[in-house]
């Protein structure tokens, strides 16, 4: 034994690590609750709490949990024409997007790379919000900040803000004990203001777990309140970072740095309907998107048995070299291992493969995403 | 009598057996433990040969034999409840049975006393 990511360093050097992370008004909050802390994209963040990852991750499925997400990043973009800026500055058209709507999005580079996914709050005709990777927050507003005309204000607020995910069946539920009505919830993909527990908040729903839920931004001053004011309403549960990843690989939700980084286009990573390519819309990273082929392909793969296939290993069919795993994990809400990875033919699933593990071979076959498919992320909010 | 590696795998020596399995310490670490490989019965294993893995949501970890000798039997009930190890890493949750171990290995390995006290170094 023994590969725990951290723990074979020395406490001092574990310490020296941990001084040089990012920590959210939260931070304090998670210990209290008993939270395994680890460094992830620069930040000291809850993996997991008391009860372990596979019941965080069963309460969402389930019930109702909250998650802290407050290292990401906001900006918010104003101005006349701020739209058709953006429109050019980003993958996903943004001028036809209706105020009220989020639409996940792409900042790319030239070459059609995938500088970080994001996702577009389009607040009014000339105003935008835009939620970022935390790891990425620095390099994109520099990188959005300087498509834009200089008129047009950009501000990077992600220091002020607080985000908190409340995610799982009960969401819209445990809203309603705080007061706000079935009828005021948003759509799915949809945002409002709400006032939450006397919290000013943007609300919108939508989420990384493929459950009914909503992500709430608040001023960061307020979160502390608001995270123990949506902890109060039975049934919510703190749930951590390791049943996030578990959560939307069971959705097939990609993640920035493994199934989409800078070297991989959306199209590869299987976005590129999305795109709508077929209008003439220009944006940076278009022309060489329409000019070239995809190289690899991204696929859901399922495994034969509940051992796991780690990023980075290598996918084999027939003997050959197919691609390698981007992310892996044991599904708890399926009962087996699944897998996201790059190959470099567009093979149909059902196709037979195997995943290396450097030690042996763990049978595989290519599965459709995704992979769990009772989520209520888009269901129809009851009036209760 | 059981003994404690820095690997933090325990072994318990009962009459020409022994058990092997992980510590509580190490069940904790792991976090929630998804899958289990256990060794072949009947191999003959060397004090630090690797004997199987055991996976958490998070972790890999390799389970290194704490003294040499023949795997008699698996715990099969880890195949499809491997959350045993973290309710019971040292009772219920044992890996495998040795035989004809070479009780002069144990000299290099810790007891619970000793293994406390190395844990609160880490």
């Amino acid at each position: 034994m023994i590969s725990f990511d951290y723990s074979q360093l020395k406490a001092s050097e574990r310490q020296e690590i941990f001084l040089m992370l990012y920590e959210t008004v939260l931070a304090r909050e998670h210990v209290a609750l008993g939270a395994k802390m680890v460094p992830f994209a620069g930040w000291n963040m809850p993996v997991q709490y008391a009860e372990g990852i596979l019941a965080e991750h069963a309460h969402t499925r389930e019930k109702v949990s909250l998650f802290d997400i407050c290292h990401m990043g906001e900006f918010r973009v104003r101005g006349e024409n701020a739209d058709a800026a953006l429109d050019r500055a980003l993958a996903r058209g943004v001028a036809d997007q209706g105020v009220g709507v989020c639409r996940y999005n792409f900042l790319l580079n030239e070459k059609g790379g995938v500088m970080d996914d994001l996702i577009v709050y389009r607040v009014s005709e000339t105003e935008f919000y835009i939620v970022v990777n935390a790891a990425m927050r620095e390099q994109d507003a520099a990188e959005i900040r300087k498509r834009l005309p200089e008129e047009i204000f950009f501000a990077d607020e992600s220091d002020a803000t607080a985000k908190l995910d409340l995610q799982g069946p009960l969401s819209a539920e445990v809203l309603g004990k705080l007061g706000i009505s079935a009828e005021s919830l948003p759509g799915y993909y949809h945002f409002t203001r709400a006032e939450i527990a006397g919290i000013d908040c943007i609300l919108s729903r939508t989420g990384y777990t493929g459950e009914l839920g909503f992500e709430l931004y608040c001023p960061a001053g307020c979160a502390v309140e608001l995270w123990r004011k949506l902890l109060c309403i039975n049934p919510v549960k703190p749930a951590g970072l390791g049943a996030r990843d578990t959560l939307r690989l069971e959705m097939g939700y990609p993640l920035y740095g493994h199934e989409m980084n800078a070297g991989t286009t959306p199209v590869e990573a299987g976005f590129g309907a999305m795109l709508h390519l077929e209008n003439k819309r220009e944006f940076v990273g278009s022309s060489a998107i329409r000019t070239s082929k995809p190289a690899r392909f991204l696929k859901g793969f399922e495994l034969a048995g509940r051992r796991t296939a780690r990023s980075g290993m290598k996918i084999l069919s027939e003997g050959l070299e197919l691609g390698s795993v981007t992310s892996g994990t044991f599904a708890p809400s399926l009962g087996k291992a699944i897998a996201m990875g790059y190959i470099s033919s567009d093979l149909p699933e059902g196709t037979p493969c195997a995943v290396d593990t450097g030690r042996g071979l763990i049978e595989a076959k290519i599965s459709s995403i995704p992979f769990f498919r009772n989520g209520t992320a888009r269901k129809k909010i009851d009036i209760f | 009598m059981k003994y404690y590696s820095k690997d933090h795998e325990w072994v318990r020596i009962d009459g020409d057996d022994a058990f092997v399995g992980i510590t509580d310490y190490a069940a904790k670490e792991l976090g929630d433990i998804t899958y289990v490989e256990i060794p072949n019965e009947g191999s003959d294993v060397i004090v630090g040969d690797p004997i199987g893995v055991v996976e958490s949501v998070k972790a890999a970890s390799d389970v290194y034999s704490p003294v040499s000798g023949t795997v008699i039997a698996v715990n099969h009930n880890l195949d499809d409840d491997p959350g045993i190890i973290n309710r019971s890493p040292e009772e219920k949750g044992w890996i495998c049975k040795l035989e004809n171990t070479d009780l002069a290995e144990l000299d290099d390995l810790m007891d619970e006393e000793a293994y406390q006290k190395y844990l609160k170094t880490l």
